[in-house]
């Protein structure tokens, strides 16, 4: 089976946001993989254990941002790595699906794993919009991928607990929630074997269809203090405190 | 204006406070704007629900029990069919497991643009939306070129009691027949029921990734058995295996509205809060002062969970 994983650079989300007019200042952000995506390449580095095939990473982004992710997914064990383009607007999902499809069509993948989401997306779903050029069916919020006959069979979670078992054929476009089992880990040396033995293959960017039709006309951070009464103090302050609350609700 | 159309989800022979909250903002929407509100409801019982959604103006059903509960497939080359035909300026998806799949589908078919994480609409001046970004760490104000587009909502985005009451739409039925599809539907499984109701609690203690090891579970035990409340968690503990499902909190998990929601380490973000927000008192422990947590805890406290922890221990059983 030929897998395609998709993977996106994203802000560290632990780190400090600072705004700079309509965007981040993106000079001091750190960048680290979606964390959904590493669910998405685990899943597929699981299928080609239980039935053999290719699994081929692709990133759209500058190569500070995405090398040494591209990097560790082929230190995790994926066949081959892929760069498409530099410099895109990273919210500008048409393109970046148009990319995707062009490049990744003509490869006929029997199967496209991407996140099931980015936490830097604002119009959403690239691998979605993707799989819809390609004409590929798609579901995604999936927490499952079993090889199944000639097919799949594929959980996708809902709420409260709710799930639902499909079947689906080949090709197919998945939005991976959670893989069956936790993103394995790998060691710093392999991923350093992993730079110093492959150079990463790239392709360029095809040419732009549709702009982005959608502009941040304001960005901020949420008033975050709003609600919340801060407690000042150390932890024993906050252990206090916390220990008031608890006894004036009546429940210690 | 041309007329609002809303996707009603509906699983398990129950239309989701989702959907009512989607009907509740298109009549807003449509007070401003004049626009006449549609809502369309797909797949096996549509027809039998459709009644419900007496607050829009037109109730499209598409009865069908080939496509089963919810075809993503399916279901978004009927919706996306609706839009080509009936060209909204609006369309109001939830931005749900069920929603996520229509949106893009329709987005990319009609090539009408998309708006995710959308806490809001705007339609005065031109179309607009605020969203959140970042797990919910980064407002945004979008401004969409064109008068057409797509809104993919947030829960919580209007009132659902404000969209289940009053109205009586007429009902319409629709063509659902849709050309052969790749993926079947098979079945829905309900959560395995275990030993505590986390939503029946009076007290809960939330744990999330800031929890950084297995290990370290054992000690926010000891908090919470010192409170005599269970262990929640954010999806990451969850994921991990650190926890059963059923004390998942959260969009994928179970709404909770505990007396107090006490959070260690959880940052917050939109799918969390979905969960817990209208608990009586949460309070939040977190070392990032920007965490979104802080946006709905009604106390807050910002440091190291690690030395908090012992401290409320000690002091409960001390
Ligand atoms: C379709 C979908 C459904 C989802 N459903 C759910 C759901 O049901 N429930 C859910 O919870 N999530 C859900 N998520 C995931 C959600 O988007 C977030 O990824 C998740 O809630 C983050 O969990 P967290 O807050 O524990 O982790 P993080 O976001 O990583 O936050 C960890 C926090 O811990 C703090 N921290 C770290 N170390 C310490 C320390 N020593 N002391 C104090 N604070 C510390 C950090 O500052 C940070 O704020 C869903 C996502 C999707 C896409
Ligand atoms: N620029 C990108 N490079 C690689 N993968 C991407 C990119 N944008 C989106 N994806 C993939 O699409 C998934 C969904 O992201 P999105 O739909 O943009 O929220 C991500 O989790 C990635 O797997």
């Amino acid at each position: 089976m030929k897998i395609a994983v998709l993977m996106r650079a994203v802000p560290d989300p632990v780190e400090e946001f600072e705004i700079d007019g309509e965007d981040l200042d993106r000079d001091y952000l750190g960048f680290v993989l979606n964390e959904f995506d590493d669910h998405a390449l685990e899943e597929a580095l699981l299928l080609k254990e239980e039935i053999g095939g290719t699994v081929t990473a692709y990133a759209i982004g500058s190569a500070d941002e995405v090398e040494q992710m591209l990097h560790t997914a082929i230190a995790k064990g994926a066949d081959e790595a892929m760069m498409i383009g530099e410099d895109i607007d990273p919210l500008d999902a048409h393109s970046q699906a148009a990319a995707f499809a062009e490049t990744i069509g003509p490869v006929a993948y029997d199967l496209v794993l991407s996140g099931v989401q980015a936490s830097d997306e604002l119009e959403g779903q690239v691998a979605m919009l993707a799989a819809a050029s390609l004409g590929y069916p798609h579901m995604s919020v999936v927490v499952s991928v079993k090889p199944d006959g000639d097919g799949l069979k594929v959980t996708k979670e809902y709420w409260g607990g709710i799930t639902a078992d499909y079947r689906v054929s080949f090709p197919a476009v998945l939005g991976v929630q959670t893989a069956r089992e936790a993103p394995r880990y790998v060691a710093v040396a392999r991923i350093k074997q992993a730079q110093d033995s492959g150079t990463l293959a790239s392709v360029d960017m095809p040419e732009r269809g549709n702009e982005g039709r959608i502009h941040i006309t304001a960005m901020r951070l949420p008033d975050t203090g709003e609600g919340a009464e801060m407690i000042e103090g150390d932890e024993e302050a906050a252990a206090e405190k916390v220990y008031e609350i608890l006894s004036a609700a009546g429940v210690v | 204006m041309a007329n609002i159309l809303i996707y009603a989800e509906h699983l398990n022979g129950q239309v989701t406070d989702a959907s009512f909250e989607l009907i509740a903002l298109a009549r807003q929407l449509a007070d401003s704007t004049g626009a006449s509100v549609e809502a369309a409801i797909i797949g096996t019982g549509a027809g039998s629900l459709a009644y419900q959604l007496g607050g829009a103006d037109t109730i499209l059903v598409g009865e069908s029990n080939e496509l089963g509960e919810f075809n993503p497939q399916g279901h978004a080359a009927v919706f996306t069919d609706l839009i080509t035909d009936r060209k909204p300026a609006i369309t109001l998806v939830p931005y749900t497991s069920i929603g996520m799949d229509i949106a893009s589908v329709a987005a990319a078919t009609t090539d009408l643009p998309l708006v995710s994480y959308c806490l809001g609409v705007n339609a005065d001046d031109g179309l607009s939306a605020t969203c959140q970004l970042y797990g919910g760490k980064v407002e945004v104000d979008v401004q969409v070129d064109g008068d057409r587009a797509i809104f993919a909502m947030l829960s919580g985005c209007a009132s659902a009691d404000d969209g289940r009451s009053g109205g009586a739409g007429s009902e319409e039925s629709i063509d659902v027949s849709v050309p052969e599809l790749g993926i079947e539907f098979l079945y829905l499984t309900e959560p395995e029921t275990g030993d505590i109701d986390i939503a029946a609690e009076e007290v809960l203690v939330a744990i999330g990734r800031g929890i950084e090891s297995e290990d370290n579970i054992e000690e926010a035990q000891e908090l919470a058995d010192a409170i005599g409340a269970p262990l929640a968690a954010s999806r990451p503990i969850i994921d991990q295996g650190w926890l059963p499902k059923d004390r998942q909190v959260g969009k994928s998990g179970l709404t909770v509205k505990p007396k107090i929601y006490l959070t260690l380490g959880i940052s917050g973000a939109p799918e969390h809060l979905e969960g817990m927000r209208d608990s009586a008192i949460i309070i939040a422990i977190n070392s990032d002062p920007q965490a979104p947590i802080f946006g709905v805890a009604h106390y807050g406290w910002v440091g190291d969970l690690f030395d908090f922890m012992p401290e409320l221990t000690d002091r409960l059983e001390g």
